[in-house]
């Protein structure tokens, strides 16, 4: 019997197959194998004999399942390696395709002004593109006659033979939107209104269409020097950096006093920084709103005062991402959308800076 | 508006530098656009003397120089007639760039002798037009940078030309006095005296003047005087230099004298040959129908009520705007009528943008030119002609009287405080409205005649501001409200941001298009009508407002497509244009699908794009936008879309929240787009805004009963809408059937023309208890019932 172990351990470490193994097993521990039918002559031993073989033969019958066991473990692990190894693909072949879309430019900056004033309690407010010349220019104290209309460069729309109203316009700029929202909500007031603005003039800098915001804030004793804090607060957290402000005294038929206002710059390889050196950069037309504008939308000017401004919106895009050309705002170029373009997840939050 | 340093201190005493000017200039609100400055650009010539001149042994014309420097003798070649010893020159010595050749000058050899430097003549440092030689000059030291000698010589060649923009209120300083009198204000010098006219009046004015009645209150006041006998010709050199550096042509010095005094004090005028007119001048409205062959040689038509100056012949002049070629002066005048008149600044505005004439004149009785200034203009004009010209001048000839413009306004200078946030001294305010030539009766302050721009108190304000300074403005922070901001943005904003974000998210690129677009474009998209056409589009490419954003993204898909891009998604969410009235614009959410899925693949999985690819980006959308789930899809879109490969979701059949589908392929062949292209459109507005405002969600009610799930096929009509089948199927047992999902069609074949199959699986979810065979078979029953009688199908066997 002890010649048994030996025997039957080597051929189940042999065992190539599951099969062979099989095999084996039946004829080893089958019904009529060698193991079970030395068992089965327990019973013709004496009792002595009996209590060293039985427990011998049982101890020999576990150690061979258990390596035929084992020995199946390690055909079935390298019948998978063989498997996977069979199964390789050359994972540099291109990914399925997904196709990336992105936001615009116009859009990323409008977001990014918005969540800045919203936190100065500025609301965003919106209005007409099609306007009445009234809510264009007259409410705005710029007379039918006054040079600054001729200057704004204004689209028309065309009114029918015999039709001798004024014509509507394309609004020049979104003040229209300013003067709209004091009448419906009075003072005290802090809106911001972004959207397109219409002028007829197109060359290197110039789009016939662009976009503007400008921002409003009428209470009682709001001053142009509020305006500075708040344009600096703006361009500060705008620019990611501190930029300086420089106020210059200008004219705006609705504003008074009214002020050009200059940002802190520099200029480095034809790309301007904002918030360094000592160049200026016009960027922004601002004053204390005009008393005949504050009274043509319903407002007492010796109750309430504040502030108004507008800024170009593409041109703070081009600023902050330096983007040369903003002609091609409008194009749609995809190559153009994909650079410039921004995430569809990159929300602007002030908690991101 | 141009002029030079000395032309400004013939106004202004100042010690400033132009730097200092400038500066200040800009801060006031008379922005600085440009600086000339010759003596910058003349700095490194210095002034040297020819000690010793020789025939060039290899040159016949060439001479070599000894020139005494302040490095010492200099050898400099030089092919000048004039070079000889004993003259004082002007030299660029190695490294001084030359202006008139365009040359850096450098140490050179010419016919084998060394050269170190160059004598100059006016041409070559651009001076003038000479170049008979080089410079001589009459006096100067050797090492003298040469735009020293020129100031303190020849001041006009070195004088700083200042060019500054003009705020259309600024009417004033449109006159170089009136912006002397602002640099004073401010502190950079003394404003001059007025200069005072002072001559003899010998004999009555041979030429009346009258006013028509009916024009007196768009030409209240007319003057002139004759002066007989002066000499027309070239204008003294001085005043030709102010002319030509400010950028006007001397023509005659008559002419120019009125040019003069157009930018000197903001005073138009008009010579006219005496000779030339016939009887009196009449100033009145025009008809209409008359001509004028005006200076410019082109001939106007005079509409009805524009303000013209006729002889007995007819028009001779356009009040304000350009005098007439018949009774212009020329060099041959001997007697010329100097008119100066008041006209007022709408009509001359109407008149000018109606005959489209741009002149100086123009420009300034436009913007306002002082009332109270005409005869005064007009008498110094008269001097400056007697002096120069010679001749005698006529008593001045008055018709009509200067407008009364007076006004005054209080001023509260606490106000001007809080409106500006500085601390202005009352005293200081006042101060600086005497500068400026306002005259203050206790607290209010009488208006000074220039400036027309001044309406009311608010406009005293700003002038105090502006010569206070804002650049010296220090921010204060504005007060925002306790605690932490509240949320702005209004349901529909919040909307509009996710779309976008959503539609980039599916992989939309997100475009901004022109609102305005070409005609064709817009009408093959139910646009292109009167309503939305622009007066005066930029190019016929931008003519009408987009009735829609789908023809903006197909002419950008073309243009993707010429730069050979194939497949791609392009979106845009602004506003598309009904009508031309305010108010009659709608938000509109737009996508195209262009091409492909994506790129020809290794996985093969690149198809073209469908129907289907529109509809679930649309689907997601609406989702995002927060549209309910249960929408019904319709036909019946607008003519744009493929007739039988598009659907409209509906709130019920007339609110529609979007429209998805192929475009028509005629409208892709129209704008030039290579298809396939599907598109969505999506209304925002139309989405109904959530019934509850709270943030509480409804319970889930999830069973843990597991679903049981039955397939079914039914042959159908090929019209028959899945939907209708899905439908039908779901109403068997509404409490019962979870979901009926469409997941199989085959059309024709075996089923015959005209017929499909359709296969659904229907989803049970038992609520209370599993279900037994027999009821889930009692349910598929039902749905078969359902289904058949719906549609007229029958179960596939």
């Amino acid at each position: 019997m002890d010649d048994l172990k030996p025997k039957w351990m080597e051929r189940i470490a042999a065992a190539e197959t599951e099969a062979a193994l099989e095999e084996i097993r039946v004829a080893a521990l089958g019904k009529k194998g060698e193991v079970s039918l030395q068992m089965r002559e327990l019973g013709k031993m004496t009792p002595e004999q009996r209590q060293e073989a039985g427990p011998a033969l049982n101890a020999l019958k576990s150690e061979l399942t258990d390596a035929i066991a084992a020995r199946k473990e390690t055909l079935a692990a390298a019948a998978l390696d063989a498997r996977l190894a069979r199964e390789t693909i050359d994972v540099t072949l291109p990914a399925r395709a997904r196709r990336q879309g992105s936001i615009h430019p116009v859009t990323q900056v409008t977001e990014e002004i918005t969540a800045i004033f919203a936190a100065l309690g500025f609301a965003v407010a919106e209005g007409p593109q099609i306007e009445s010349d009234w809510y264009n220019f007259d409410a705005l104290n710029i007379p039918g006659h006054h040079p600054a209309r001729a200057e704004m460069d204004t689209f028309y729309m065309a009114r029918a033979e015999g039709d001798n109203r004024p014509p509507a316009v394309l609004r020049t700029h979104t003040s229209p939107v300013q003067i709209r929202s004091m009448e419906a909500q009075g003072a005290p007031i802090r809106i911001i209104c972004p959207g397109r603005v219409y002028r007829a003039d197109f060359d290197q800098t110039h789009t016939p269409m662009f976009h503007q915001v400008e921002g409003l804030a009428i209470d009682r004793d709001i001053s142009m020097a509020n305006l500075k804090w708040v344009l600096e607060e703006f361009f500060t957290r705008f620019f990611g950096t501190e930029v300086k402000t420089r106020f210059r005294a200008s004219h705006f038929p609705f504003t008074e006093p009214s002020a050009e206002v200059d940002i802190q710059c520099e200029w480095v390889d034809g790309q301007v920084r904002v918030g360094q050196g000592d160049d200026w950069l016009e960027v922004l037309g601002s004053g204390m709103v005009h008393p005949k504008v504050l009274r043509a939308a319903g407002i007492d000017p010796d109750e309430w005062q504040g502030f108004a401004f507008g800024i170009g919106i593409d041109r703070l895009a081009m600023l902050k991402y330096g983007i040369p050309d903003l002609r091609a705002f409008f194009d749609s170029d995809l190559r153009w959308l994909r650079h410039y373009g921004f995430s569809s997840l990159d929300m602007p939050r002030l908690q991101a800076g | 508006m141009k002029f030079t340093l000395s032309w400004l201190k013939d106004h202004l005493d100042t010690q400033a530098s132009v730097a200092e000017i400038a500066d200040a200039l800009t801060d006031l609100g008379l922005e600085v656009e440009g600086i000339e400055n010759p003596a910058e650009r003349l700095k490194d010539f210095v002034i040297g003397k020819v000690t010793h001149a020789e025939k060039h042994p290899d040159a016949d014309k060439l001479k070599v120089c000894k020139v005494d420097l302040p490095g010492g003798e200099t050898q400099i070649i030089c092919g000048a007639p004039n070079a000889r010893a004993g003259i004082t020159v002007v030299v660029a010595r190695p490294g001084t760039y030359v202006p008139g050749i365009d040359t850096t000058i450098g140490v050179g050899r010419i016919r084998g002798i060394e050269s170190h430097g160059m004598m100059c003549s006016e041409r070559e440092m651009e001076l003038s037009d000479e170049h008979e030689g080089i410079i001589e000059l009459p006096s100067g030291e050797v090492g003298q940078s040469y735009p020293d000698w020129l100031a303190a010589h020849d001041p006009a060649k070195v004088d700083p030309v200042i060019e500054i923009a003009i705020t259309p209120n600024r009417g004033d300083a449109l006159g170089v006095r009136g912006i002397a009198r602002d640099l004073a204000a401010r502190g950079l010098g003394t404003l001059r005296p007025r200069p005072q006219a002072a001559f003899e009046a010998t004999f009555p004015c041979p030429i009346g003047v009258e006013i028509a009645p009916e024009a007196l209150d768009v030409a209240p006041h007319f003057v002139g005087r004759v002066i007989r006998g002066v000499k027309n010709g070239p204008s003294p050199q001085w005043l030709q230099d102010r002319l030509r550096a400010i950028g006007l042509r001397p023509i005659s010095f008559l002419v120019d004298v009125t040019n003069f005094f157009t930018y000197d004090r903001n005073r138009p005028l008009h010579v006219f040959d005496a000779a030339k007119v016939r009887g009196g001048l009449r100033v009145h409205l025009a008809q209409g129908g008359e001509t004028i062959e005006a200076l410019d040689e082109r001939t106007y038509t005079l509409q009805p009520g524009m303000v013209v100056i006729s002889d007995e012949t007819g028009p001779e002049s356009l009040a304000g705007i350009m005098g007439g070629e018949a009774t212009g002066v020329t060099g041959e005048t001997v007697d010329v009528f100097v008119e100066s008149a008041f006209w007022d600044p709408v009509r001359v505005a109407h008149t000018g943008r109606a005959l489209k004439i741009n002149s100086d004149a123009r420009y300034r009785f436009e913007r306002g030119v002082d009332p109270a200034f005409t005869a005064e203009g007009c008498d110094l004009a008269c001097a400056m002609i007697l002096d120069h010209a010679g001749g005698e001048v006529s008593e001045i000839v008055v018709a009509g009287a200067a407008p009364d413009m007076s006004r005054a306004y209080r001023l509260d200078p606490a106000r001007v405080v809080s409106l500006v946030g500085m601390e202005i001294p009352a005293e200081t305010q006042r101060a600086t409205l005497e500068a400026l030539g306002f005259v203050m009766d206790g607290d209010m302050a009488r208006v000074p005649s220039w400036r027309s721009d001044v309406q009311g108190e608010a406009d005293l304000v700003e002038e105090v501001a502006r010569i206070a300074s804002l650049t010296k403005l220090k921010g204060r922070p504005l007060p925002v409200p306790a605690g932490l901001p509240a949320p702005v943005l209004t349901p529909m904003q919040l909307r509009a941001g996710t779309a976008r974000r959503s539609a980039a998210a599916l992989g939309y690129n997100e475009c901004v298009t022109y609102s305005f677009i070409d005609r064709a474009g817009a009408a093959l998209f139910g646009g292109g009508d009167d309503a939305t056409r622009l007066e005066n589009p930029i190019s016929s490419d931008m003519s009408h407002m987009r009735p829609s954003l789908l023809p903006g993204l197909l002419r950008a898909a073309a243009r993707n497509q010429a730069r050979g891009m194939t497949d791609f998604a392009l979106f845009e969410l602004g506003d598309a244009f009904a009508g031309g009235e305010p108010g009659e614009q709608g938000s509109q959410l737009a996508g195209i699908l262009v091409g492909r899925t994506g790129p020809k693949d290794v996985h093969g999985e690149s198809r073209p794009v469908d129907t289907f690819d529109a509809k679930a980006d649309a689907e997601a959308l609406l989702a995002a936008m927060g549209a309910p789930a249960k929408a019904q899809i319709l036909r019946g879109g607008e003519g744009w879309w493929h007739p039988g490969r598009h659907g409209r979701v509906c709130l019920g059949p007339k609110k529609v929240l979007a429209t998805f589908g192929e475009l028509h392929p005629a409208v892709l062949g129209a704008m030039d787009v290579k298809g396939p292209v599907v598109a969505w459109v999506i209304d925002p507005a139309a989405i109904p805004l959530p019934r509850s405002t709270g943030a509480t969600r409804a319970r889930l009610a999830a069973s843990d009963l597991q679903p049981v799930e039955r397939d079914f096929a039914f042959v159908l009509d090929r019209d028959v809408a899945a939907a209708d089948v899905a439908n039908a199927a779901a109403g068997a047992d509404k409490a019962l059937i979870d979901e009926v999902r469409v997941f199989d069609q085959f059309e024709g074949g075996a089923l015959g023309e005209g017929r499909k199959s359709l296969a659904i699986t229907v989803r049970l979810q038992p609520r209370g208890a599993t279900l037994t065979e027999a009821e889930i078979e009692a349910v598929g029953r039902k749905v078969v019932e359902k289904v058949e009688k719906a549609t007229g199908g029958t179960l596939r066997g």
